[in-house]
């Protein structure tokens, strides 16, 4: 289990020290941490829950780290997609590529200058992720919180260009002031509680003023690092201005974080605090990015603001989880149809952005107005983004569809109509905002191919894949709800002890 | 004697916090908003320090202690991270402002509105 931190932290340092080799040690780092989210699997399909005490201390002293069927989930989201993100870029920051938006091209050293930061970046985030989802206190948490902004902030400041690199510093400010306030969260609940250890805190069921405002602090400062609408405004321009690999990892890996620590914190700590009008609260505010999110993605002029604010979209599905979830019936079913809806999402996402990252490679620009017909140039690019886009709009048999099948499910087992209604909506506008690209791409194909530079055979590969596992996810969706159920025993009777009281 | 001390840092901890997150939101120079989030910081340290001398006795709690020069680690590398970012723009931009940082925030306070051909905002 240290294996997954410790792996992708040593190529980073490696490859800080080592630069030429970047490339070979991502790809060490791959095959490890795939084969140890293997073994993983396997230990806890046969045994359970996982606890790894690192330096053989216990949990009020020392650091636990943790692995259930949540987490386990969450790890190999990451090691799928940044295993893609990685054959991508070996190309991608490899050849001189067109990078920023109408930029001139740069001369071949600050590209070579790139490859060779990228990559021990890259690792540090798989580093922060991994222990991210590994961590079972809340400090720890904290820690990896603020490592993975770091890491992706300087993602972002990768691009170079003014655009990218005040959307970083703008990124930084907002991330930062988040962990703060999540940091004055946790010294409130171990000042309440006298530990910051998630199980022990879920053993003792305190509540009290003092609480309340610790887990308002906390979860102010993670809905700000998960963009949930109406903290998003940092999101689209610092991902639509970062290189596409990045993009990718952002969207699909990053904010999910925050994401999952708001899961543990009210789930798995405080379940008993998880009052209707908090769940209803987080459903608003979904429901609020759901629509907001795809209205603006529908009046973007720029492809990569577009997919930008299709994440705000999507992101808002994930909170609609806390009102389905936390009521009588079909709480399970929630549960395991938004985090389906987490993992299509990720895949349908970073197929979007690597596609996209394609179109403005050989086009030169995004603007929408100016793709017609880049299916005949992109053909793989094209079909990439149509089949993530079915996901997106949740069409079967795609992942998409299987995890808003099942929060349709909860919603109407449970009588709130109101949150169907908006799962529709989103998914109709989505089809609206999704359609609207793919019209520029299939119309005027008879016009002349723009083709400005040659495209690498991998980066239209990995899109595909990714996409088509997205897709593919929907067929997987039995066995994903089977692991989630039998590895997160604490998570699933916080549902299900709301279910029958 | 030292319950009323401890409040009182429980107290001013809080007004630290605010201070910072205040100017966080009012300043548009790139310098004054890295301090506020210094600031900020500070009110979050002084916050987990009073925690500590709260246990009776004379041995103050350790953890909020590891916890704070953990904090500190963490607050340091930000500062650097953030000062080379904001030195580059500066570098790119010849502007040492977060442009339409806070227009979603604190639009009132706002000082300066003109950077709006680079809000990725609406229309654009």
């Amino acid at each position: 289990m240290a294996l997954l931190i410790l792996a992708p932290l040593t190529t980073a340092a490696l490859a800080v020290v080592i630069p030429r080799r970047g490339r070979g040690l991502a790809f060490v780092t791959a095959v490890v941490v795939g084969a140890a989210v293997t073994g993983l699997f396997r230990e806890l399909r046969d045994h359970g829950v996982r606890i790894h005490q690192v330096g053989g201390w216990g949990a009020p002293l020392g650091i636990d780290l943790r692995v259930d069927g949540l987490a386990l989930l969450m790890l190999c989201v990451t090691a799928g997609i940044g295993i893609a993100v990685a054959l991508y870029a070996t190309r991608y920051f490899a050849s001189n590529l067109n990078l920023g938006q109408n930029r001139p091209q740069e001369p071949k050293d600050e590209a070579t200058h790139r490859d060779y930061y990228f990559w021990p970046i890259f690792l540090f985030l798989w580093t922060a992720l991994n222990a991210l989802f590994l961590s079972a206190d809340i400090f720890n948490l904290y820690v990896t919180l603020e490592l993975l902004g770091f890491a992706a902030v300087t993602l972002v400041a990768l691009a170079g260009g003014p655009a990218a690199l005040s959307a970083a510093l703008r990124y930084l400010t907002v991330s930062l002031s988040a962990s703060l306030f999540y940091l004055l969260g946790v010294g409130l609940v171990f000042g309440q509680c006298g530990t910051v250890d998630l199980p022990s805190l879920a053993a003792q069921r305190e509540s009290g003023p003092a609480l309340w405002v610790a887990l308002g602090l906390m979860t102010g400062g993670l809905i700000t690092k998960a963009a949930l609408f109406p903290m998003h405004f940092w999101l689209p321009p610092a991902h639509a201005n970062a290189p596409a690999p990045v993009s990718a990892l952002l969207s699909a890996l990053v904010v999910k974080g925050p994401f999952y620590i708001l899961l543990r914190l009210w789930f798995e700590a405080f379940p008993t605090l998880l009052t209707p009008a908090v769940t209803q609260g987080f459903g608003v505010l979904g429901a609020g990015a759901i629509l907001w999110g795809s209205i603006q993605a529908l009046r973007q002029q720029r492809l990569k603001l577009l997919v930008a604010y299709s994440t705000v979209a999507q992101l808002g599905y994930l909170f609609l989880l806390l009102p389905l979830c936390s009521n009588s019936g079909g709480g399970g079913m929630a549960w395991s149809g938004a985090l389906m809806l987490l993992g299509a999402h990720a895949c349908a996402k970073a197929a979007m952005f690597l596609a996209a990252g394609n179109i403005l490679h050989v086009t030169g620009h995004d603007r929408i107005q100016g793709l017609d017909g880049f299916a005949r140039s992109l053909p793989m690019s094209a079909f990439a983004f149509g089949l993530a886009g079915l996901s997106l709009v949740g069409l079967p048999p795609s992942g998409g569809f299987a995890g808003k099948w099942l929060l349709l499910n909860a919603a109407l087992t449970q009588g709130q109509w109101w949150w169907v209604a908006i799962l529709l909506i989103g998914g109709l506008l989505a089809a609206a905002y999704v359609a609207r690209v793919l019209t520029h791409a299939f119309t005027h194909l008879d016009g002349e191919a723009t083709v400005r530079h040659a495209l690498p055979r991998i980066m239209e590969w990995t899109p595909l894949g990714l996409a088509l596992l997205a897709v593919l996810l929907g067929f997987a969706s039995d066995g994903a709800a089977r692991l989630l159920e039998v590895g997160a025993p604490a998570l699933a009777q916080a549902a299900k002890g709301r279910m029958e009281p | 004697m030292t319950e009323i001390d401890h409040r009182v840092y429980l107290a001013a901890s809080a007004i630290v916090f605010v201070i910072g997150f205040y100017s966080l939101l009012v300043q548009a120079h790139v310098l004054r908003r890295i301090m506020a989030l210094n600031v900020m910081g500070s009110g979050v340290f002084l916050f987990l320090i009073a925690l500590g001398s709260q246990t009776p006795g004379p041995v103050p709690d350790p953890v909020p202690r590891a916890m704070v020069l953990t904090g500190i680690v963490v607050s340091v590398c930000a500062t650097g991270l953030a000062l080379a970012l904001a030195d580059r723009v500066q570098d790119t931009t010849d502007r040492c402002e977060i442009s339409e940082a806070n227009r979603h925030t604190a639009s009132s306070d706002r000082k300066s509105g003109i950077e709006a051909e680079h809000s990725e905002g609406s229309a654009s």
